[in-house]
């Protein structure tokens, strides 16, 4: 249903979700965000593969905005299908959040001021 | 057309009961990304009724049906029997208090009021009913 992956690249975290992130799932989701966070100035979240996400998947990005503004953490979204992408936008997130089309923009983001 | 799916409340469901809707809204010809948004709503409720109404005990069942009495609209009802929700006293919270209490709930319903065009919660002998109305393009 969901597979949530944590790779260590050169200058940065990259987590990759795969599948459906709901209130059953959106745990996996947040234990890997809190463990980069923890880790991490640069995150980046590939969700290439991901085909949903539900109010429980988005209130966990939500919930970290706080500790990334005051970390001075970076944390860049990509890759989100349409259909994912829409509903960050029925809430306005992508206003809140660093949201861009392909992984080479999210690198790219990491290393702006 | 009528179609129905009584399923426990276990959050591990949710799939099955997004799986019933997207079904449903394929079968009427409904735009993926429109019939993407009505599947996250009906999620939203479902998963709200099952964790909070429910305590997500599996002997308790939610009863959803589709009903599309005619081509402009489409009709949500999700029936329940565990606490009941009050929605008059619902106020929307606002997303900089969430953003800023670092809650990782509270958004669930602003997609659902956003996405439908009618909500309703209403209460009949020992069972709770949410109807929600959704408009579509003929």
């Amino acid at each position: 249903m969901i597979e949530v992956k944590k790779l260590q690249r050169a200058d940065h975290t990259e987590i990759q979700v795969k599948g459906e992130v709901d209130a059953s799932s959106s745990i996996e989701l947040d234990n890997a965000l809190q463990s980069s966070l923890d880790e991490s100035k640069k995150i980046i979240v590939d969700l290439e593969n991901l085909e949903y996400i539900s109010s429980a998947g988005l209130g966990v990005f939500i919930s970290y905005l706080e500790e990334i503004k005051s970390k001075e953490i970076k944390l860049v979204l990509c890759n989100m299908k349409p259909k994912v992408y829409d509903v960050f936008k029925i809430l306005g997130l992508e206003n809140l959040m660093e949201i861009v089309n392909t992984k080479e923009e999210a690198e790219q983001a990491l290393n702006e001021a | 057309m009528k179609r129905e799916l009584t399923i426990s409340c276990s959050k591990t469901n949710l799939l099955r009961i997004r799986q019933f809707v997207k079904d449903v809204l394929g079968d009427l010809d409904i735009h993926e990304l429109e019939a993407h948004k009505m599947v996250l709503a009906v999620d939203e409720v479902c998963a709200n009724l099952i964790i909070h109404s429910n305590q997500c005990d599996p002997s308790h069942q939610i009863d959803i049906s589709i009903d599309h009495p005619d081509k402009e609209k489409i009709i949500f009802i999700i029936k329940d029997q565990g606490i009941t929700f009050n929605y008059n006293s619902y106020v929307e919270p606002d997303l900089t208090d969430i953003v800023s209490s670092k809650r990782k709930g509270g958004v669930g319903l602003m997609l659902v009021k956003r996405i439908m065009d009618k909500v309703e919660f209403s209460h009949d002998k020992n069972c709770n009913i949410c109807r929600l109305t959704k408009k579509i393009d003929s």
